[in-house]
């Protein structure tokens, strides 16, 4: 099994509006990464795009639309089409999410949220087993940002996740913007869920930015929009999770409203100074979750009286 | 000219005015690529950024499907038809 | 058991009028509704940003509001069966063609033909044109060659002209009053990496139709000129070699080889 094996910098989401600006750019940045179902016509030039981008870049490719959390099983052709993307540009890392987004016949385009339960733990590593066997590599999978919860739930998620990974031998893929978001929209810490996070099963970190509204009750609904810059409670929540990880290949994800290629690249400049400056091996590290100069700004920035 | 007409030597006839008329598609093809890798790519549902993640922006609650009226703000009353100017009706049934 | 909340949470997704459905919580105790909400509208708004991005100019000739309120009954009509989102919308035209409400405009059906066949081009396989030359040298042989259209070529036939609607609704053309309303037959290709649209002269369509259902040149010259004693064959044949279109010759062992 091929496993993920991105460098462990700095990344950004590929849009063809940045195609001329990316291949222009002097200082290569550290992989691109592309929405899998983006790439999955014949040819004309999407294909030509990442061909050209594959040449000078590892590439990351995170699929959207497998719906690993669906009860139902994995749609087979769907899964024929990754392994052919696969095939033609030998990506160093595929990665999908923990969520459902097809029922019956029809894909609805979101990424939809399960409950965590005995049930639902047994479908989704059977799943994962099926897309590894099929690609005959390692998978990530990533952790999502739910707006609502499940009275059947009874798994934590951090829990349900290192369940998947240790049972499939998958690896995961950190959505530190998602931490936030489903924190905040569960009441929940954010420092508590990376505390019991499998941190050691990371290959991949997702940082983008998200919108803030309220609910019905005025508690704080956070949505992942990928509309905006990274927030500040995210990037301190990075730097935690670089300090008790250290570096790891790290994505800057801007979907909407996106903006010009200096202000992208600025992101990932941002995370590419503090990958450097964690760059080092778990072995040379010493604890340092005791005197985290990260988690007592976050704690400013999370607390009952900034919300 | 008929289709009782074309004979082998007529078609080889046409086929030679036409390769005169005719620029090498070759060249074209490098100006089309060298103009594609320049320019952002509009359109073509590239847009979708993924799930969860549309390209509307996530924040607007638009999915109510009662609050909209069939309003002609579009081209179509400039384009006028031989049947009148096209106007969208605003009969709904 | 996840199976039929999962069944339920699916079906409110695109029923804006159904409850919050059972089991879905929010840590508030409240019932969630415009947590649940988030949901829906991401999978409504996005399909119809789907449907925006491929039909740019029907968009532009109904107007913004029209198009947003027709794409959400469309995508209620005909919701995605995959997750390649390049293809939603393929059944547009014929929703469009049986929509009441756009009935006035009687051409635009085929004008989402046109942009549908857009997308299928700019994703379709790349092929190479064949060089000019290979042409050249059939000789007497011409008439039994039979020519394999690019992979990304459609002919689409119109009432309407179709072309000279698009042009305009997509900026290529400034906008003005049709005077000379007759129809136009499109071809839409890629030879390259950009898509063209081109409306193509008399029986230009019956021409190409022929060769695309795999008829020797001479029987699809026929056709054109069967279709219109305007056909050119000249005209048509320069259209064929020059627009890039033809990616191989096939001559038959029996006529022999040019």
């Amino acid at each position: 099994m091929t496993p993920s094996a991105l460098p462990h910098r700095a990344g950004v989401g590929f849009k063809p509006m940045h195609f001329a600006d990316i291949l222009a750019d002097a200082a290569p940045i550290g992989f691109v990464e592309v929405h899998a179902e983006n790439y999955m016509g014949a040819g004309g030039p999407p294909h030509a795009q990442l061909a050209a981008l594959r040449e000078r870049y590892a590439l990351s490719l995170h699929g959207v639309g497998l719906s690993i959390g669906s009860m139902r099983p994995l749609d087979g052709a769907h899964l024929r089409r990754l392994k052919e993307l696969c095939a033609r540009y030998a990506p160093e890392s595929f990665s999908e999410h923990l969520a459902w987004s097809s029922h019956g016949e029809v894909y609805y385009n979101d990424l939809l949220p399960l409950p965590y339960t005995e049930e639902t733990l047994a479908r989704v590593v059977e799943h994962v087993d099926a897309v590894q066997a099929a690609l005959g590599r390692e998978m990530l999978l990533e952790n999502p940002a739910a707006y609502v919860g499940f009275a059947e739930s009874t798994i934590p998620e951090t829990e349900f996740l290192r369940a998947v990974a240790a049972r499939t031998g998958c690896g995961l893929l950190l959505d530190v913007n998602n931490v936030f978001v489903a924190a905040r929209n569960h009441a929940a810490d954010p420092v508590a869920y990376l505390a019991a996070f499998p941190l050691e099963r990371v290959k991949e970190i997702h940082l983008g930015g998200h919108d803030e509204t309220v609910d019905e009750t005025g508690a704080p609904l956070l949505i992942d929009a990928h509309g905006a810059p990274v927030a500040d409670p995210v990037w301190t929540l990075y730097g935690h999770v670089l300090a008790r990880a250290g570096a790891r290949p790290t994505l800057i994800e801007w979907d909407n409203d996106v903006p010009p290629w200096p202000v992208l690249r600025a992101e990932a400049e941002r995370a590419d100074r503090m990958l450097t400056s964690e760059r080092r091996s778990p072995d040379e590290r010493s604890d340092t979750r005791g005197a985290d100069p990260h988690l007592a700004a976050l704690e400013r920035a999370t607390s009952p009286v900034a919300a | 000219m008929t289709a009782k007409t074309l004979t082998a030597a007529t078609l080889a006839g046409s086929l030679a005015t036409a390769l005169a008329l005719v620029a090498a598609p070759a060249a074209a093809q490098d100006a089309s690529k060298e103009k594609c890798y320049g320019v952002a790519l509009k359109g073509q549902n590239d847009c979708a950024a993924g799930p969860g993640t549309t390209c509307a922006g996530t924040s607007k609650v638009d999915y109510q499907g009662n609050a909209w009226k069939y309003v002609a703000k579009g081209t179509c009353t400039t384009m006028k038809t031989p049947k009148g100017n096209g106007s969208l009706s605003a009969k709904a049934s | 058991m996840f199976a039929p909340l999962q069944a339920r949470f699916a079906t409110a997704l695109l029923d804006p009028g159904a409850p919050v459905p059972e089991g879905v919580v929010s840590h508030t105790g409240a019932p969630p509704v415009r947590r649940f909400a988030v949901y829906r509208n991401n999978v409504v708004v996005s399909l119809i940003e789907a449907l925006r991005a491929r039909f740019p100019a029907v968009e532009r000739i109904v107007g913004p509001e029209f198009f947003a309120a027709m794409a959400r009954l469309y995508a209620a009509a005909h919701p995605p069966a995959s997750p390649v989102m390049m293809w939603f919308g393929e059944a547009l035209p014929e929703f469009l063609a049986c929509f009441p409400p756009a009935r006035e405009l009687p051409y635009l059906p085929d004008v989402a033909r046109l942009e549908a066949a857009h997308t299928r081009a700019y994703h379709a396989a790349d092929a190479a044109p064949v060089d000019p030359a290979r042409f050249a040298a059939l000789g007497e042989a011409a008439g039994a060659a039979r020519v394999a259209l690019h992979p990304s070529a459609a002919i689409l036939r119109s009432a309407h002209p179709i072309v000279t609607i698009w042009a305009m609704n997509t900026g290529a053309t400034p906008l003005a009053p049709i005077a000379d309303w007759r129809g136009e037959d499109a071809l839409v290709m890629r030879p390259a990496l950009d898509v063209e649209v081109r409306a193509l002269p008399p029986g230009g369509a019956a021409f190409l139709e022929g060769l695309a259902a795999g008829a020797p040149l001479a029987a699809a010259i026929e056709a054109g000129l069967h279709e219109t004693a305007e056909f050119d064959v000249s005209r048509n044949l320069a259209g064929l070699i020059g627009a890039g279109l033809a990616v191989d010759l096939l001559i038959d062992a029996t006529t022999g080889t040019p």
